[in-house]
């Protein structure tokens, strides 16, 4: 089965905790979820909605059509009507005849007990409709009003009495909860790898959609001693970082790509200090303040050319929430075995979206530093020491009895002083260049491909759109052999699997959040590889698999 | 107090003959020697610039970054490694133009670090532009009529913004900076110092001359006074204080964070173990 809620409604009335009251409850209930935000540019009033898709199945993205729409104010039920789909219903406080139409007096039933609850009533109200009980919303309430002792009691009437005012329409059954999955949005779940990479110092400013990663670190604060700064603009953010990762703490920036363009020349600079860094990018649409709160894949070629001149660099964008996780983790462990800057590319799709997800498994997960053997430094310590793979063994102020550690931003000896001969620019220049060569060798990922052994055709997409892509190919498949390769890691670009593909009679299909075809562009300008089309979006919203089934036909096996 | 020659502070530099920054290297040199510091206690952070070479040119952990980048990456020092002495030393055009919004909010964190401004009033690296500090009168290659704007006085900046020490010195008088330099180590929280270090190749009009004119020692002042300090801090013309211009003890970043306690989270070991608990929220 597969089950599409919308909650819709002004920004400010409260979506928010429905959606994560109702996203706690189905995943207790043993359903797979997958949910979407979308949402306006302000903090009140506007139209705001939220999409929460429930199966028995895995879920890999968002569902076109409606099947349940919970609509909070009268207006949401113009906005969405054309979406419902044939057996549909919408909850609202409109009265009407229509089939499907179904009515409750939530602002009248919530003033008898509290008027601010209103929402619960909803809750309480679509738990009956889809023939659950509501043993698990009841404890999500008591759970989500935690902190507010005196209102769970008055949530919990509402909910029993928006329950009692309507019928069942659907008979979704409880699956019995599943206790190897979990539920996590991507902007927590890149938070969540940091943490487990042992982050300790994380400084950022404020920016949609990456806010949440901020505040998500913030929380943990004080349990377990690390530091959250918000800086004063994104070039301190980008600078603190650097500073912590010098200092010997493991650091790391989040923004978005108005503050990535503010990170350019940090970036450099880490490049050319050969100071490990983590950013994570979640991308909106472009350029400038573009679309705040939306989502886009635009800022790869920026990310690959980030700041002036060359510099080993390495970006990879994790393809849904559970990679998010496993991403960030490894982002930072490479940062600190290359000494490079590594730009995490996630978006508003992934970064404010939920999806149920395998338990991390955190067995394989190991934190490794690379910083120096104090033992193994004889006489003056080299900061830049030639070596055959070009790392230099990295040591922190302090560190060392009786030697210190110097970085420059200059052009640089051994010993970080400022050189300006054309000798030692050019062992400089050949030294960090030496690194990537031994990332692409050693720690590179090809990218993934589901489908048969020889397709027709094949989906080639690169970060979020893993998801969508993926339940496009299922569709695809009933009528095509049609295979997918995602894309995780970026720059480097890994070229084996590319090269074997196109070397085949395969049309390759490239998918993107861009309108300007942006990673099929990188890859011809690394393999001379051509995309045979480009299935291409720019408009802020993701893709769903149906929509890439759709725009295939239209475009592509015509 | 720990052997002066530690910091090797005699080796050649890309300084011109006579360019105030060699004293305010020996100043630097025999406060930290005098305060008892080694050179790998010692960590400075610069921007770009003359005076951000300051860490080649004398033996300390050195971050030698970006142009008005010096203090950010500094404050991360400040929780990773409290015992760690951390000098930020940029120029006037580094502290004050690029930088500009780094200095205003760190002076609202108020971390424990010594911010050592050359103050030259003129941009010297790039050849003889105006800075912030610079005089009105003064006519460059791109203020061909003279400075078009009203000069910013640091220290009045500073007063106003209640940065916790506040004080201002000459290499003029190496021993005045000295002290300066120790009482700012002694001071817990920002110390800004903001010192007069004559160009000698582009400011042809803030010379040493000029300064010994006009610079006296405050005397008779108590810097805890603010009222006192804002009015100290406004002279600006014949006669220029030098001094501890206003110091307020108040909490630092640190101590803003009582969760940390007395930790160097530098030495934070953790592993994935002690971490895994954070994944049952999401259940």
């Amino acid at each position: 089965m597969d089950f599409n809620i919308v909650i819709a409604g002004e920004a400010g009335q409260g979506l928010k905790t429905v959606e994560a009251m109702l996203t706690k409850t189905f995943s207790r209930h043993g359903y797979y979820l997958f949910s979407t935000k979308d949402y306006m540019s302000r903090v009140r009033g506007g139209h705001n909605f939220m999409q929460i898709r429930i199966s028995d199945q895995k879920l890999e993205g968002p569902d076109e059509g409606i099947d349940l729409l919970l609509a909070l104010n009268e207006e949401s039920v113009e906005i969405h009507r054309a979406e419902m789909n044939e057996d549909g219903t919408i909850l609202s406080e409109v009265e009407s005849d229509k089939d499907e139409m179904v009515y409750i007096d939530a602002k009248g039933m919530a003033k008898e007990v509290n008027p601010r609850a209103v929402n619960t009533v909803f809750v309480g109200a679509a738990f009956k409709i889809m023939g659950l009980p509501t043993e698990q919303a009841k404890e999500a309430v008591k759970e989500h009003f935690a902190k507010k002792e005196s209102v769970i009691d008055d949530n919990l009437e509402l909910l029993k009495k928006g329950y009692q005012a309507v019928d069942q329409l659907y008979n979704l059954k409880d699956l019995g909860k599943k206790e190897d999955r979990m539920v996590i949005d991507g902007n927590s779940a890149v938070g969540l790898g940091a943490l487990l990479g042992g982050l300790s110092y994380y400084t950022a400013y404020p920016m949609s959609p990456s806010t949440g990663i901020l505040h998500y670190l913030a929380g943990k604060q004080e349990e377990l001693g690390i530091v959250v700064e918000q800086s004063e603009d994104e070039i301190a953010s980008i600078n603190m970082a650097l500073g912590g990762t010098y200092a010997g703490m493991r650091s790391m920036t989040g923004t978005s790509g108005g503050g990535l363009a503010l990170m350019a020349e940090g970036i450099g600079l880490a490049g050319i200090t050969e100071t490990p860094i983590v950013v994570a990018d979640v991308q909106r649409p472009g350029p400038a303040t573009g679309l705040p709160t939306r989502t886009g894949q635009g800022d790869l070629l920026f990310a690959v050319n980030i700041a002036q001149d060359e510099f080993p660099l390495m970006v990879l964008a994790p393809k849904d929430q559970e990679d998010a996780v496993y991403q960030t983790f490894r982002a930072l462990n490479l940062a600190d075995k290359y000494q490079i800057p590594v730009i995490i590319l996630s978006d508003q799709f992934i970064g404010d979206g939920s999806k149920t997800i395998p338990e991390i498994d955190t067995s394989e997960m190991k934190i490794e530093r690379y910083l120096v053997d104090p033992a193994e430094v004889e006489g003056e310590y080299k900061r830049y020491k030639y070596t055959e793979d070009g790392i230099s063994p990295r040591a922190y102020p302090g560190q060392l009895k009786d030697n210190i550690v110097l970085l420059d931003s200059d052009e640089h000896d051994e010993f970080a002083h400022i050189v300006e001969d054309g000798e030692t620019r050019d062992k400089m220049v050949e030294k960090r260049n030496k690194k990537m060569e031994k990332l692409a060798t050693e720690d590179l990922l090809e990218p993934e491909y589901t489908g048969p052994e020889t397709a027709d055709y094949i989906l080639v997409g690169w970060g979020s759109t893993a998801g969508p892509l993926r339940e496009g190919r299922k569709i695809l498949s009933d009528e095509y052999q049609v295979g997918h390769l995602a894309f995780n890691d970026l720059w480097p670009l890994p070229t084996k699997t590319l090269e074997e593909l196109a070397a085949g009679d395969a049309k390759l299909v490239f998918v993107e959040n861009n309108a300007g075809a942006q990673f099929e562009r990188l890859v011809r300008s690394e393999t001379g590889i051509k995309a045979d089309y480009n299935i291409l979006k720019d408009n802020g919203r993701p893709f769903s698999g149906k929509e890439i089934y759709r725009r295939f036909k239209e475009e592509v096996s015509k | 107090m720990v052997d002066v020659n530690q910091y090797q502070a005699d080796r050649e530099t890309a300084w011109c003959p006579g360019c105030g920054n060699f004293p305010l290297r020996t100043a630097l040199a025999d406060a930290l020697a005098e305060l008892d510091l080694k050179p790998e206690e010692v960590t400075m952070y610069t921007g770009i610039g003359q005076a951000a070479k300051m860490p080649h040119y004398i033996k300390v952990n050195g971050f030698n970054g970006l142009h008005g980048r010096s203090l950010p990456p500094a404050l991360g020092m400040r929780v990773a490694n409290p015992k760690m002495t951390v000098i930020v030393e940029s120029g006037d055009g580094c502290s004050y133009g690029e930088g500009g919004n780094h200095i205003l909010h760190n002076m609202r964190r108020n971390p424990d670090i010594i911010h050592l401004v050359h103050d030259n009033q003129i941009y010297g690296l790039t050849k003889g532009q105006a800075s912030p500090t610079s005089v009105e009168e003064l006519r460059t290659p791109v203020q061909t009529h003279g400075v078009n704007a009203e000069p910013l006085n640091p220290v009045q900046f500073a007063v106003g913004m209640k940065a916790s020490f506040v004080a201002r010195s000459s290499v003029g008088d190496r021993e005045h900076l000295k002290e300066m330099i120790k009482e700012a180590k002694k001071h817990k929280g920002y110390a800004l110092i903001d010192v007069f270090q004559p160009c000698v190749s582009f400011n042809k009009i803030n010379t040493y001359q000029w300064y010994n004119k006009r610079v006296y020692k405050l005397e008779d002042h108590d810097p805890t006074d603010h009222a006192a300090a804002m009015k100290v801090a406004q002279e600006f013309g014949d006669k220029i204080p030098i001094g501890i211009i206003y110091r307020e003890e108040k909490p630092t970043f640190r101590d803003r964070m009582p969760s940390l306690e007395d930790k160097a989270l530098v030495e934070r070991d953790v592993k994935v173990e002690d971490l895994k608990y954070l994944i049952d929220e999401f259940k």
